[in-house]
């Protein structure tokens, strides 16, 4: 049976009365997981308007061939930066991030398992982060000038070996993202270690919230795939610095091996950035579609199934790199093999919809936009399994327009459509809801504006990363196109950074459970006090909420 | 919403087909060459078996996606518009009651998780034929073999059996098998020229291969298409496919040695070419052994200068030798500040080098 303690009123007055100095110092020192996963969020938001900034110039310089806007150095390290600034800078914390906040208070518990474990991996993601950008300033180019790294953001060899890379801005990205990386490590381990441990009376792990699984498999997957990401910066650092040819072809080393060790990395990865978001969206849609999610068991079943296949399809991204019919043929399979519990997820968000009483509040617009431009994303992504299909199209802009369905349209919509969900709960007043939907709807439209159109580019021959395109392929519309949808993109992000400025002081309070939902995080105040809860819960099914609000017929009998 | 997306999708796609379609109809000859010459050299103008069984797949593949997002998409709108709750439903205090609570169903879990394990279990085994059926691993019967370098920022291609080493511009003779072997100089780089095959990389310390049999003569292009550095965008492709007559003629043209010339301009132009840094990179037959950068013993058999950065003339093989700098910006070959004389003695005699 649940029960749930009452918790006091917050004492948000008397923290008020403090001088500015002791408020931040208290931010500064603090190990409480709420205050982290907001540190993470707004460090990840501020890193997101910077990529986005260098997105734009990007596309301005790409608005028609033969632009020269900026030059092909700059417009190298830009998309460098921007890739590597929105997968580790704003994707991976922000993620985290929400983890970090949520986690404690879905599952009942005080804190994270290594408080300040958690406050240590923070502030190396943040530092590892500011590290990568003081390349603006301090890396050593060509010619003595500043430069930042411009490699690409998976950096292959041996374009990264100070032969071809001269200068340090090369070594500017590894110890960056290796800085960050750690934090990541720390806390991918305290998230497993949270979720496997801390867990409320009553709550199995049949029981937690979908969320929670997801973001179990995160740890996991984190804990899995970071590890060969910064052993073999470790390589290229000797490489670079000491002398070894670890990934120098001249000297018996091998170019590809960089490669493997990337996207052993680098395809976990993306699911590190996609399951949290079908985190996000498993706790909006059931919530705003008034009804339980439809099919929990088989909901998990195809997580951990996701975690353990996204392990074996790395070499997806090298079918252009000539590793054989055998490998190709693997690959491919494996593939193709994980778009079946990907699809399950999609069916089961849509049976929940299905007969339900859906109200288009914020969150529930940007979790059906996800579900949307998630489709496509995967779906292109199976048509890039295919390997001679795939022979045609990689590295071109088919694929660029994919990822950004999948890790825009996809985990960005999501992590807005949570941030308009939960903010009410971390801040304790409402979004402004008609700011909100029109955010949503500027950024829908500039969305597939921009990066509908970059399929088409990449179906007609345009490869990626080019600072310029020829004029005579028939490129020129849809690149235009693309560039169009950037103005209403940046329209929209800047009204949810308004809005998220402006609710803080004037939103209207939202007490303790504006949506009337189910999971724990809503028991307790908005603001939640340090503690989360005075007493631990006790839960005795899914929704604990629900068997509170419905006495009469609660959960645990269908389960 | 999701209307609008499936417009979205629609629309591109038959605009991109009607504007190849278009291609086909208004050739457009190379000026150099005469060869014609297409306005988009995409995938969807296959002129090669690899390149046609890649384009047949994709409209195959576009077409089961095509239809497995209109029955999804249908499925959510449908969710959206029929279960949207009422106005009066959205205020909290007027919620008339939840609707009914379904756990699941396991009929309908065990179907979507089984219609889409068939979907891709039918994919998977066509990709692993297709494979098998474009990728080869030994030379058709009859091909010619030429050997690629990728440098930064442009093409090297040698001719084992014909004793051939040019640049930039691969000449292949029409229905007859290409067999490419893939090398790097540098760092990675991918030929990809879409109407002929797929692409492949051409990566240090590793070989691959790669085929293709132009169907009809014809000039077809394409670009590096693995970041390989500052000028990866201009480091272009260009295949001519040529008759047997044609390609015959152009061998012979590349065995032969440089036609010499007396003219006392080109003499000093090569006097300048020797005594500068020119001939440390720049491979002349009989006269340099650079091998740094592109060879140049038939340069003006070329139609185009800088890995296809410039339509090749006097004027800008004057311009580019006065400053490569200003037409591709970053790439490794210096001004080396010559005065005007200087610069008209050695365009003189590079335009002798035909």
């Amino acid at each position: 049976m649940t029960t749930l303690p009452t918790t006091p009123a917050e004492t948000v007055a008397d923290r008020r009365a403090e001088p500015l100095s002791a408020r931040l110092h208290l931010w500064a020192i603090t190990v409480d997981h709420k205050r982290l996963g907001i540190m993470y969020v707004l460090s990840g938001l501020v890193f997101f308007l910077v990529g986005g900034l260098e997105a734009s110039a990007m596309r301005a310089q790409l608005a028609r061939p033969g632009n020269d806007l900026v030059s092909p150095e700059v417009f190298n390290q830009l998309f460098t930066m921007h890739g590597t600034t929105m997968v580790f800078l704003v994707g991976m914390p922000v993620l985290l991030g929400m983890g970090n906040y949520l986690i404690p208070l879905m599952i009942g518990a005080r804190d994270m398992a290594f408080p300040r474990l958690n406050a240590f991996g923070f502030w190396l993601f943040l530092f590892g982060g500011l590290l990568l950008y003081y390349s603006y300033i301090g890396a050593q180019g060509l010619y003595g000038t500043s430069a930042a790294p411009d490699v690409g953001w998976f950096a292959y060899a041996p374009l990264t070996d100070r032969t071809f890379s001269r200068g340090n801005s090369t070594d500017y990205w590894i110890l960056g993202i290796m800085v960050s990386g750690f934090g990541s490590i720390a806390t991918g381990a305290n998230l497993v270690a949270t979720i496997l441990c801390m867990r409320c009376r009553g709550m199995t792990l049949m029981r937690m919230p979908l969320m929670a699984w997801m973001m179990l498999v995160v740890g996991v997957l984190v804990l899995t795939a970071l590890g060969p990401l910064t052993a073999a910066q470790v390589m290229l650092l000797f490489d670079r610095n000491l002398g070894a040819h670890f990934f120098d072809p001249q000297e018996g080393g091998s170019a590809i091996l960089w490669q493997h060790f990337f996207w052993f990395f680098g395809h976990p990865e993306v699911y590190i950035l996609i399951l949290p978001a079908f985190g996000f969206v498993s706790e909006i849609v059931p919530t705003f579609s008034r009804k339980v999610i439809f099919g929990y068991p088989l909901m998990v079943a195809a997580t951990v199934g996701i975690g353990f296949i996204s392990l074996s399809v790395w070499a997806h991204h090298m079918f252009a790199v000539g590793l054989g019919p055998v490998l190709d043929a693997f690959f491919s399979a494996m593939t193709f093999m994980i778009a079946v519990p990907t699809g399950i997820k999609i069916f089961n968000w849509i049976g929940t919809m299905w007969g339900g009483r859906i109200r288009f509040a914020s969150p529930m617009l940007f979790a059906t936009g996800f579900v949307a431009m998630f489709v496509i994303g995967g779906l292109t992504g199976i048509m890039l399994a295919m390997v001679p299909f795939d022979w045609q199209v990689s590295d071109s802009y088919f694929v660029v327009g994919h990822f950004h369905y999948v890790l825009f349209g996809g985990t960005i919509f999501a992590i807005f459509g949570a941030l308009h969900y939960w903010y009410p709960k971390a801040v304790g007043r409402m979004l402004n809801e008609t700011i909100a939907k029109w955010s949503f709807w500027l950024l829908f439209a500039g969305f597939n504006l921009t990066f509908f159109p970059m399929h088409i580019s990449g179906l007609l021959g345009m490869p990626r990363r080019i600072y310029t395109f020829q004029p005579d392929r028939g490129l020129e519309l849809w690149n235009l196109l693309s560039t169009a949808g950037v103005p209403l993109q940046a329209a929209g992000v800047l009204l949810i950074v308004w809005n998220l400025l402006r609710s803080h002081r004037k939103g209207a309070i939202a007490g303790n459970d504006p949506w009337d939902a189910w999971t724990l995080e809503w028991a307790t105040t908005s603001p939640p006090p340090e503690h989360n809860f005075d007493e631990p819960p006790t839960v005795g099914s899914r929704r604990p909420l629900w068997d509170l609000k419905h006495p009469e017929d609660p959960d645990g009998r269908y389960e | 919403m999701t209307v609008l997306a499936v417009g979205a999708v629609a629309a591109p796609v038959a605009a991109a087909a009607t504007q190849t379609a278009d291609a086909t109809s208004s050739e457009i000859c190379d000026p150099t060459s005469g060869l014609p010459l297409p306005s988009i050299p995409s995938m969807f103008e296959p002129a090669s078996p690899p390149a046609a069984d890649i384009e047949a797949l994709t409209w195959l593949l576009l077409g089961i996606c095509a239809a497995i997002f209109v029955v999804v998409q249908a499925a959510l709108v449908h969710a959206i518009v029929k279960y949207r709750a009422g106005r009066a439903a959205v205020d909290r205090d007027g919620v008339p009651g939840e609707p009914r609570q379904v756990y699941g169903s396991n009929p309908v879990e065990l179907a979507w998780t089984v219609i889409p394990i068939v979907i891709v279990f039918v994919l998977a085994m066509t990709s692993v034929r297709l494979i098998r059926d474009i990728e080869r691993t030994s030379p058709p019967e009859g091909a010619l073999a030429v050997t690629v370098i990728g440098h930064q920022w442009w093409w090297e291609y040698r001719y084992p059996e014909l004793g051939i080493v040019t640049a930039n511009e691969l000449v292949v003779p029409a229905n007859r098998p290409v067999w490419l072997e893939l090398h790097s100089a540098d760092v990675n780089h991918s030929w990809w020229v879409p109407q002929l095959s797929g692409k492949k990389d051409c990566i240090p310390g590793h070989t691959n291969v790669l085929w293709f049999e132009a169907e009809r003569p014809g000039v077809f292009l394409g670009q590096c298409a693995e970041y390989c550095g500052t000028q990866h965008a201009n480091m272009l492709l260009r295949v001519e496919a040529r008759d047997d007559a044609g390609f015959d003629a152009w061998v012979r043209g590349q065995q032969s040695p440089p036609a010499s010339d007396d003219d006392e301009e080109v003499l000093r132009g090569r006097e300048v070419f020797l005594a500068l840094a020119c001939q440390a990179c720049h491979d002349i037959a009989g006269v340099s052994e650079g091998a740094f950068g592109p060879n140049l013993t038939h340069l003006m058999s070329r139609s185009t200068i800088g890995a296809g950065v410039a339509p090749l003339d006097r004027d800008t093989l004057r311009q580019w030798i006065d400053d490569p700098q200003t037409l591709k910006p970053g790439c490794n070959m210096p001004s080396l500040e010559l005065d005007d004389a200087q610069l008209d003695a050695v365009v003189a005699y590079l335009a002798t080098l035909r």
